[in-house]
């Protein structure tokens, strides 16, 4: 592998930058000539606009405009999409109502932006939002899922009747039903998946210019994909011709999801900066703001129940879902509780029937979208809280029920469409007992019991889905793009190599990753390869990153890529060496005949290429070659999380004695980078079990919009975590690569929660096991 | 409108600033030193910290003209003659950042810790001590790493300048 080839644990290349305060995020950029904006918030949920009164605020110092939803929509302006189609059961379309990106006749949501002002100064500008007078007919609003379907609520939109966007299944329902019949045992439990906000570090930043003489924009912005954020904003939403917008995403302070959606702002920001005359328009969110517009996430409600045979086998399971997608369909928003959730309501286990019916409803909250682990975490944290009830219930060790369950041969076509490439779940599983001690566990217990303390140990087998995604099968289940990515590796004359790669990094560390695979192939120093990402006008056209797939898609267009390089490099090579292009080998920076001492420093071939005095005839000169790597399956990474915990039952405070986490990535390309994902995907899994709750009062107004509110995870509430991988190859693309990114937060909400259950004798606690929560089940356990 | 006299990385200004600009606004707007971040309103998240007189000091919570007469230091600043501070070499080295936007923050806090509490710190002390710093990529797990590691460094390099 080389000290900086595959599997090495490379220092990343991008920490200079950051270490040194010299990191350029959105909002460090500035302009000459460069005005603010703030917009304009709905403090109502749900409201009528009467009217919309400007004539003080224009007067107000530096204000150069104050636009609204029907001067943006008379300007052609489109309504802000929903990219993923779902039919409901019936074979009708979902009820998808319209979204303006300022909204015109009512506001929806606290926080649904009404009109934006422009102004010199961004003091100025907040002073001037504030003084416009908006004139609303306050209207009673729709919090909850289960209020969005009751008899006699306010319809949000004309479009969707009993506020449903769509009833959808999937699954056989009477062979399900059937194995309920027959079943010895049958488990059911209810589940609540608490509402997140995803929480970037970074707020959300736009900066809009307008260059008149070219006519042409430029939009820096904190996005996970700007090339599909430029596609958006010319085809849907006709801000600017693709040709004539260049968008860019230098510096992004993490995105989980969050960063994904092209939001209302950065629409609104590029529309105003022609409309307003002005060369650039800034807008950063303060936090408040992120807390009522980043997409919220999860938001299940949940029914289910589980049949087993007389021998332990599950035979069916039956789940009936509600989730709650806010005010308005966020771009992916569709596809998460439907093609993200009950795709993986297999888990890791043999199940042969399997139903699931899903109803999405509109309500008057922040709309909710993909968050690290989209749909995955909601189907883990439920098949998993109920293989643990079902273990409690049925008098058995819970790893002992999983494994007599587990998926023995692959592939394995699960009744809810995905077929599972490969895996080893007994390794993880086995991995994780002994890591955690699990067969002295009851020895620990007794010595918590004699200080007064309630210990607990839980776990969680998961299997998600990565690598999103093969284009033709999203593209038959409604999706409306292609998930494949693009990479361009251009060799200059010297032999330094840049790479041009379609994903964005925003903190995963691609610039040092994707030149290991450089490094790997052809022997180069890792200071000798540049990834360039994050600029339209560099890059070629490129998805970006999310669901897990830099590695398992992004890298593969790499490696297709230096597939061709590499092709033609010792075809020129061949030619001057005058050996036949098999006997060409390239290692350690040099390319050699093999078993001979005839050889060229790679970077003698590469000036070849471009002096292309003699070259194979035929060949162009040059050495740059593209790739488009369309994935032909998901990848299917897995793993086993024990945790362990003290609570007191005094105080109901949760105490995360240890956490250990196994997993199954496939090939692993930087072992250090792999395992900082897995600590922050853990300690995001734990905030959603512990902490972390986006909690609305009954009117709408979201009571957890800051960080004094919003329990945010912190260094004390966590330990450190005991990480390792096995590694079965993922058969389908040419590294092996399953993906790492969102796993730590897929499978520890439910370990968690299991051992907090285990440890206070309840099994009935919603998440977030807060305190106040635990406390109370503590009582309920009395 | 009123008249400061703020070193910064060493370099005195003397300029006026509004009264309600807050040092973190002062530092990147007027100074351009975007190195210091705002993560939040409610001095909660700690992207912002910066050394005001030697002391840790979240720069959203504190008005420019408070710092008249101050010395500040900023991430910028923190690297001498060219060489990185232990801290920021400790951060690199155990992989104590993913994303960078939390990182100034938590390396200015880090240094003030050892300051305050000398070179030995433990794995409780240091993860009390970042209760005013928030991290979304990391999990903590290395930036625990990374401060006893960089803790360690800097007690050799004063031990050193003692000799």
């Amino acid at each position: 592998m080389g000290i900086e080839g595959i599997g090495a644990r490379v220092l990343r290349k991008e920490d200079k930058r950051f270490i040194t305060g010299k990191g350029r995020y959105t909002d460090d950029h500035k302009v000459v000539g460069q005005h603010y904006a703030a917009f304009v918030r709905s403090p109502h949920a749900h409201a009528k606009i009467r009217k919309i009164g400007t004539r003080n605020a224009l007067k107000m110092p530096g204000v150069a405009g104050i636009f609204d939803g029907k001067q943006l929509t008379s300007d052609g302006i489109g309504n802000i999409i929903c990219g993923w189609m779902v039919h409901s059961k019936d074979g009708s379309p979902m009820n998808m109502g319209a979204w303006s990106a300022l909204a015109t006749e009512y506001v929806r949501y606290v926080g649904d932006a009404v009109a934006v002002v422009i102004a010199e100064t961004q003091a100025q500008a907040q002073a001037a939002a504030e003084a416009v007078d908006v004139d609303y007919k306050v209207l009673k609003a729709v919090v909850s899922a289960e209020d969005a379907l009751a008899d006699g609520m306010p319809q949000i939109h004309p479009e969707a009747k009993n506020n449903i966007i769509y009833d959808w299944e999937i699954g056989d329902e009477a062979a399900t039903d059937a194995a309920f019949a027959r079943a010895a045992n049958v488990v059911e439990i209810d589940v609540r998946n608490n509402r997140l906000s995803p929480n970037p570090m970074e707020p959300r930043s736009a900066l809009a210019q307008y260059d008149e003489a070219e006519d042409h924009y430029t939009l820096h912005t904190t996005s996970q994909n700007p090339h599909v954020a430029r596609l958006v904003l010319s085809a849907f939403y006709q801000v600017a011709p693709e040709h004539k917008l260049r968008v860019i995403a230098p510096d992004v302070g993490g995105g989980f999801g969050a960063k994904i959606y092209i939001y209302p702002e950065e629409i609104v920001c590029l529309w105003a900066a022609k409309k307003a005359g002005v060369a650039a328009i800034k807008w950063t969110a303060d936090r408040g703001e992120a807390f009522v517009t980043d997409a919220h996430a999860r938001d299940h409600v949940t029914t289910a129940k589980m049949a087993f045979d007389a021998n332990n086998k599950i035979i069916g399971f039956k789940v009936d879902t509600i989730a709650n997608l806010g005010a308005y369909m966020s771009l992916f928003s569709s596809s998460v509780p439907t093609y993200l959730y009950a795709t993986l309501l297999s888990g890791q286990y043999n199940i042969e029937n399997i139903h699931c019916n899903v109803k999405a409803v509109y309500t008057n909250t922040v709309p909710v979208d993909a968050y690290r682990g989209a749909g995955r975490p909601e189907a883990t944290f439920l098949v998993e809280r109920m293989m643990t009830t079902a273990a409690r219930q049925m008098g058995l060790d819970p790893a002992e029920l999983r494994r007599a369950n587990f998926i023995q041969e692959f592939p394995h076509q699960t009744p809810v469409i995905m077929c599972y490439d490969a895996g080893d779940f007994g390794v993880s599983l086995d991995a994780a007992l002994a890591a955690s001690d699990y067969a002295n566990f009851e020895k620990r217990r007794k010595k918590s019991q004699r200080k007064g303390m309630l210990r607990g140990i839980g776990m969680s087998c998961y299997i998600e889905a990565c690598g999103i995604a093969p284009s033709a099968a999203v593209g038959s289940l409604g999706a409306g793009v292609g998930l494949w990515e693009s990479a361009e590796v251009r060799v200059n004359p010297v032999g330094t190599v840049e790479v041009l790669t379609g994903s964005h990094s925003h903190g995963q560390g691609h610039e040092t990753t994707f030149a290991q695979l450089v490094s790997d192939r052809f022997g180069l120093p890792g200071e000798n390869v540049q990834i360039v990402h994050g600029d339209t006008d560099k890059v070629q056209f490129g998805m970006g990153t999310y669901g897990s797939r830099s590695g398992a898609v992004g890298m593969s267009a790499i490696v297709k890529a230096l597939d061709k390089v590499e092709t033609k490099a010792k075809k020129i090579a061949a030619h001057l060496l005058e050996a036949s292009e098999g006997d060409i080998e390239i290692k350690d920076g040099e390319v050699m005949v093999k078993g001979t001492d005839r050889k060229l420093g790679w970077h003698e071939v590469c000036l070849s290429a471009y002096t292309a005095h003699n070259l194979p005839e035929g060949m162009e000169p040059g050495l740059k070659e593209g790739a488009f790597y369309d994935p032909s399956n998901f990848t299917f990474p897995s793993g086993c999380y024990i945790c362990e915990v003290e609570v007191d039952p005094a105080t109901g405070t949760t105490t995360i004695e240890q956490f250990v986490a196994a997993d199954d990535f496939g090939k692993i390309i930087n072992p250090m980078i792999v395992e900082g994902q897995v600590h922050g995907g853990i300690t995001q899994g734990i905030g959603q079990a512990l902490l972390e709750h986006a909690v609305y009062d009954d009117d709408g107004q979201l009571l957890s919009a800051s960080y004094m509110d919003y329990t945010m995870p912190r260094a004390d509430d966590l330990p450190s975590f005991e990480v390792s991988t096995s590694e079965t190859l993922c058969p389908g693309n040419p590294l092996g690569i399953k993906g790492c990114g969102e796993a730590g937060a897929i499978g520890s909400p439910p370990a968690v929660i299991n051992a907090i259950t285990d440890a206070i004798g309840n099994n009935n606690l919603s998440m977030p096991a807060s305190p106040q929560n635990v406390w109370a089940a503590v009582q309920a356990a009395e | 409108m009123s008249k400061v006299e703020i070193e910064v990385n060493g370099r005195l200004t003397v300029g006026d600033v509004e009264d309600r600009l807050l040092l973190v606004d002062y530092l990147r707007e007027d100074r351009g030193l975007t190195g210091t971040h705002v993560g939040c309103d409610t001095s909660q998240c700690g992207a912002c910290v910066v050394h005001v007189d030697g002391q840790a000091v979240k720069a959203c919570t504190m008005l420019a003209v408070q710092a008249d007469g101050s010395v500040v230091k900023t991430i910028e600043g923190l690297a001498g003659d060219g060489e990185l501070h232990p801290m920021q070499v400790a951060f690199h080295e155990h992989h104590g950042l993913q994303c960078g936007f939390c990182t100034p923050g938590m390396i200015m806090s880090a240094v003030d810790m050892v300051n305050r509490l000398g070179p030995r710190l433990d794995e409780k002390t240091i993860r009390s001590e970042l209760e005013g710093n928030i991290c979304r990529c990391t999990g903590y797990h290395n930036i625990v790493k990374s401060i006893a590691a960089g803790a360690r460094a800097m007690g050799k390099g004063m031990k050193k300048a003692a000799e």
